[in-house]
């Protein structure tokens, strides 16, 4: 599968990363070398095969609603990098 | 040219749990930010989600009174996209193979016209935090605290055909998350939010015209004033020669208008996929049974068994049967009292009065349905007149006693023996001779001046029945 | 005077030749001495580590010692450690102190070990070679113009080199294996949710698994004794009864069976490699196993179906990494979207970068099927292969790398030749099995080694073959020259 820059750029969009124009060609190339090797799977016929999605099969794990966790607020946005009155800040969204 | 109005609901329910679904946080409603946002609704590197037992069981408890297919088993997919409130950067989901699907919901119209809504499907998923746009200059402030909260999300089929149709729908679905038990129904704090697709068509049409999605009413108001924004815009652009534009929409209740919203841009690709932390729920029939068993009567049938068994009108049925709390308060006053009409007067009058005057709600109402069965009673064996009865309740309400403590500490019981009217009413014939004569000679109004005097002279203890009969013999007609 | 394996040292322990503080300042000075040479730790914990030493001393004196007590070890910085820098190698966690303890790193402290730091990696365990890592690459104790392999390259390199008895280690594609093989170590990665994933930092989320990697069968047994276990903070963690994985260790091989892969020996199989293999075989069936071939007639298609399964679950498991809530974010972000697309593309290297896409690409709309979607069904094609051999065998046994150590630098401008250096240990992660690699030769001067897989569950008795195997070659106690 050959992957332009066009679309290299767009999903670096859906996976908000920046890609500096530089090395757009590149990404493309490695990504498009990748997934021509990957397309090796279309050999096999996986007509009417389950996807494994679990590898051990196993039930749902739940637990009693219960609460259990007190939250040590300034532990856990010690490393916080701006925080203000408790809420986390980013620049301003508009909606 | 006629236009058909079409709108489907997506209601969020939050479920009423102690804790998350998927962590050990509490969900308690307005705390200090982030305090109940511990490290797994923070999405912290090398946290796990770990379902919550009690999520299963109301969604399972939804599924059975919409009549609806749970899933003997059940998929968590993860739905990805970048926004501040999502610490994850991906939603725990239900994609393609959610709990409940296929139900059903009967809504009733203001004209009594009943309708039965499809339900297309109903998911679970954790809700996002909160932003703060305002507090801090140009930039918004995240709160995870609500982060990982159960939701319920209900999908209606496009099956409504009017905002009056969606109200109807929403008010049903309201009334029964909260019969249930599964939700507080608190919509100023967020527990039940409702999201609606509208679109226009030609009258007759099949197809379905292009739909906006106006997100986060929060109340029937809303609802309708949003809807009926919305259909005007969309007729208005159609008929001008404009398109419809597939987009997600905010209601603005200063401005009464709907607007586009301007961060959701593009068509999101939420690359849907199965979440490999967690496993498939699996719900057995075992556990089916066990909800259903559970389940307390749905407001709908007990609608109709006021209609049917006690005899109230279909109005006040409803009234009745809106809450649960409410529906067992009066039941158990029917039953204590021998009379449902009395009991449902009793209700819709006094006792809300009251507790509309003290703030409270019905669980915390100081007369038990007994006592007040019991007040009741007094009225119709002739004990206490029915005047006196609203006094003696506001008695029992200040916690004087029962009926018959405030009766006869009080001395209220009614007068019935004739004997004692008949002399009460002679003595009020002599005192106004000349009223007796103008009621003879043919003035009927004054007879209402006679019971008054009666009364007076009673204390209002006398047996109004008996006083008008007695009166009427000894003034003779007119 | 030291010990050198765990079994011997917890041995010293209990017998007082030595405490434990004295043991964990061997270890840190040979870590002061050799470490600038290979750079395997990110992070050492000296007052940490003697701290530890001491409680664990006390307990020792007391008789109160269990079978791990006072004995020190790394761990991968993969492992959530509570007040302790955990990177992941990665600049995006530079600045990450973990406010919790990873079930791993509890179970461990729980148990009486000394944790002398945090051991180097791939950026988050992304990589074959451990030379993605922001804090540079981890040297071949073998060779120090040679990579250790990855992404658990710094604890292979560092028990390699004598700077721990043992360290922890996770696989999600040959991660423990792989570097064990080319370091000359023992590596086990257990049955897929055998050991909790609980503050062990995702990756792959279906395929990543964490274990020990030591010097001998032995002590990756004592190890998974004190690991291994159901945790309720992990919905993918099994539920069984306790077990004791040193229980078959002494058992003798006689009507083993084993399983060689045709696919694994076939033409292209380096002649070197194949002679160590076969000699590791030889020796096996003189301590009275059979062998016979079987067919995994998936196995070419293990890499690619490992690729986009492993990509797309790390494209969505990196997303929180944003520069909100902790980690690196950019400065004066001008807005959400340069907040989020900066801090990420400052934080990541390349490696991880280049998985994010291709993940986010086989997950998007339309590519589903086609990638996630024939990569899951391919993993139950491969799953089959691997049950239908079973059936006859006990466990299956090849190489566990094509070569020897390879050069740094040598596959870094090349992704795909990098991740062809999986395609013997991948299969096992993507049905769940257990795969332990074990030293089995020299090539030039290199580590070879052969690869174990066994059974579901089937832990002991790869553990059992390794032991007997140990107990019949030297290969394992073979000391690198860079140490």
């Amino acid at each position: 599968m050959s992957i332009g820059a066009t679309e290299i750029e767009g999903i670096a969009r859906l996976a908000r990363i920046r890609i500096d124009a530089a090395d757009v060609a590149r990404y493309a190339g490695q990504l498009s070398q990748i997934l021509t090797y990957i397309e090796a799977m279309n050999e096999v016929d996986t007509s009417g095969i389950e996807p494994l999605a679990h590898a051990i099969d196993a039930v749902a794990a739940c637990r009693p609603d219960l609460v259990t966790e007190t939250v040590d607020r300034a532990t856990l946005q010690a490393g916080a990098p701006r925080v203000e009155e408790g809420y986390y800040l980013v620049p301003r969204v508009i909606e | 040219m006629s236009w058909e109005t079409v709108i489907g609901l997506e209601i969020h329910v939050q479920l009423a749990t102690a804790s998350k679904i998927f962590s050990g946080a509490a969900t308690a409603y307005g705390a200090e930010p982030n305090t109940q946002a511990c490290a797994v609704d923070l999405g912290l590197p090398g946290v796990l989600p770990v379902l919550n037992a009690r999520v299963v069981e109301m969604a399972i408890r939804l599924g059975l009174a919409l009549h609806a297919e749970i899933a003997p088993s059940s998929v968590f997919a993860r739905k990805n996209y970048f926004y501040p409130d999502l610490p994850k950067g991906y939603q725990i989901s239900q994609y393609e193979l959610p709990i409940v699907a296929r139900g059903r919901l009967p809504i009733r119209l203001a004209d009594g016209r009943e309708k039965v809504v499809r339900v297309t499907r109903a998911h679970l998923e954790e809700d996002a935090g909160k932003s703060v746009h305002d507090a801090y200059p140009g930039a918004t402030g995240i709160d995870l605290n609500r982060a990982g909260t159960p939701l319920l999300e209900v999908v209606s089929e496009p099956d409504l055909r009017s905002a009056e149709e969606a109200v109807a729908y929403m008010r049903t679905m309201h009334m029964l998350v909260r019969y249930l038990g599964i939700c507080d129904g608190n919509m100023q704090e967020g527990s039940f939010r409702c999201d609606a697709n509208v679109s226009v068509r030609r009258a007759g049409s099949e197809v379905l015209g292009t739909r906006a999605e106006v997100k986060n009413l929060n109340s029937f108001r809303f609802l309708e004033k949003a809807i009926n924004f919305e259909v005007e815009r969309q007729i208005d652009l159609l008929e001008s020669g404009g398109k419809v534009v597939q987009e997600t929409r905010l209601y603005d209740a200063d401005r009464d208008e709907t607007r586009s919203m301007r961060s959701k841009e593009d068509a999101h690709d939420y690359r849907y996929f199965p979440d490999p932390d967690l496993l498939p729920i699996v719900v057995t029939p075992t556990q089916i049974e066990r909800e259903r068993a559970l389940m307390p009567e749905l407001p709908w049938a007990r609608q109709q068994r006021y209609v049917t068994d006690y005899g109230l009108n279909v109005q006040d049925a409803d009234a009745l049967a809106q809450d649960r709390a409410v529906a067992d308060y009066f039941e158990a006053l029917a039953a204590a009292a021998g009379d449902a009409r009395a009991a449902a007067n009793w209700l819709n009058g006094e006792v809300f009065a009251a507790l509309n005057r003290a703030g409270m709600e019905i669980p915390h109402c100081p007369v038990e349905p007994s006592a007040l069965g019991l007040l009741i009673a007094r009225v119709r064996d002739g004990t206490l007149s029915g005047s006196m009865a609203k006094q003696v309740f506001e008695a029992m309400w200040q916690g004087e006693g029962s009926a018959d403590e405030v009766i006869e500490a009080r001395g209220l019981r009614q007068v019935n023996d004739i004997g004692a009217l008949a002399a009460l009413i002679d003595g009020v014939i002599a005192d106004s001779p000349s009223q007796v004569e103008q009621y003879r000679a043919g003035k009927d109004k004054l007879f209402g001046y006679f019971v008054g005097q009666v009364m007076k002279k009673s204390q209002g203890k006398a047996n109004p029945q008996q006083v008008n009969d007695l009166l009427k013999e000894k003034l003779g007609g007119s | 005077m030291f010990a050198e394996t765990v079994t011997a040292i917890a041995a010293d322990l209990k017998a007082g030749r030595y405490s434990s503080a004295d043991i964990t300042e061997h270890y840190l000075a040979r870590i002061a001495e050799f470490d600038p040479g290979l750079n395997s730790y990110i992070t050492v914990c000296a007052d940490e580590a003697r701290a530890a030493a001491a409680r664990a001393d006390a307990l020792l004196a007391r008789g109160e010692g269990g079978p791990l007590t006072g004995v020190p070890y790394a761990n991968k910085d993969i492992f959530c450690t509570r007040g302790i820098r955990t990177s992941c190698a990665s600049r995006m966690l530079d600045n990450f102190i973990a406010p919790y303890d990873a079930t791993v790193v509890e179970k461990l402290t729980g148990a009486g070990m000394v944790m002398l730091g945090k051991t180097n990696m791939d950026e988050f365990a992304m990589g074959s070679s451990n030379e993605t890592s922001w804090y540079g690459p981890v040297r071949n104790p073998w060779d120090l113009s040679r990579v250790p392999g990855g992404s658990s390259g710094g604890s292979a390199a560092a028990v390699a080199a004598r700077l721990a008895p043992v360290a922890t280690g996770t696989d999600t594609g040959g991660s423990i294996r792989q570097p064990a093989a080319l370091c000359g170590i023992t590596g086990l990665k257990p049955t897929y949710g055998r050991v909790s994933r609980w503050g062990m930092i995702a990756f792959a989320s279906s395929l990543d698994q964490g274990g020990p990697m030591a010097l001998t069968a032995a002590d990756l047994a004592l190890l998974m004794n004190a690991m291994a276990g159901h945790c309720a903070r992990d919905s993918t963690s099994v539920e069984r009864p306790a077990e004791d994985f040193t229980r078959l260790l002494a058992q003798p091989l006689t009507g083993l069976r084993i399983g060689l892969p045709t696919q694994y020996f076939a033409a292209g199989l380096d002649p070197a490699m194949r002679e160590a293999v076969d000699a590791a075989v030889g020796v096996l069936r003189a301590l009275g196993a059979d062998t016979v071939s079987v067919d995994l007639p998936h196995a070419g298609y293990a890499i690619p179906a490992y690729y986009v399964v492993a990509s797309a679950e790390c494209s969505s498991n990196l997303s929180r990494y944003d520069g909100v809530r902790f980690g690196h974010r950019c400065d004066d972000p001008r807005d959400l979207t340069d907040l989020y697309t900066r801090s990420r593309a400052e934080g990541f290297g390349a490696e991880v970068k280049r998985r994010i896409l291709v993940g986010t690409y086989a997950l998007s709309a339309g590519y589903y099927d086609a990638y996630y979607g024939k990569a899951q069904q391919l993993r139950r094609l491969i799953q089959q292969d691997f049950t239908r051999a079973f059936a006859g065998v006990d466990v299956i046994l090849g190489p566990t790398t094509p070569t020897t150590a390879f050069e740094l630098g040598q596959k870094t401008d090349d992704p795909l030749t990098m991740y062809l250096s999986d395609v013997y240990t991948t299969a096992a992660n993507l049905a769940g099995l257990p795969a332990l690699s074990m030293p089995a030769g020299l090539i030039g001067g290199l580590p070879a080694g052969v690869q174990l897989i066994g059974n579901y569950f089937d832990e002991t008795r790869l553990l059992n073959v390794a032991h007997q195997y140990q107990q019949e070659t030297a290969w394992h106690l073979a000391r690198p020259p860079h140490a």
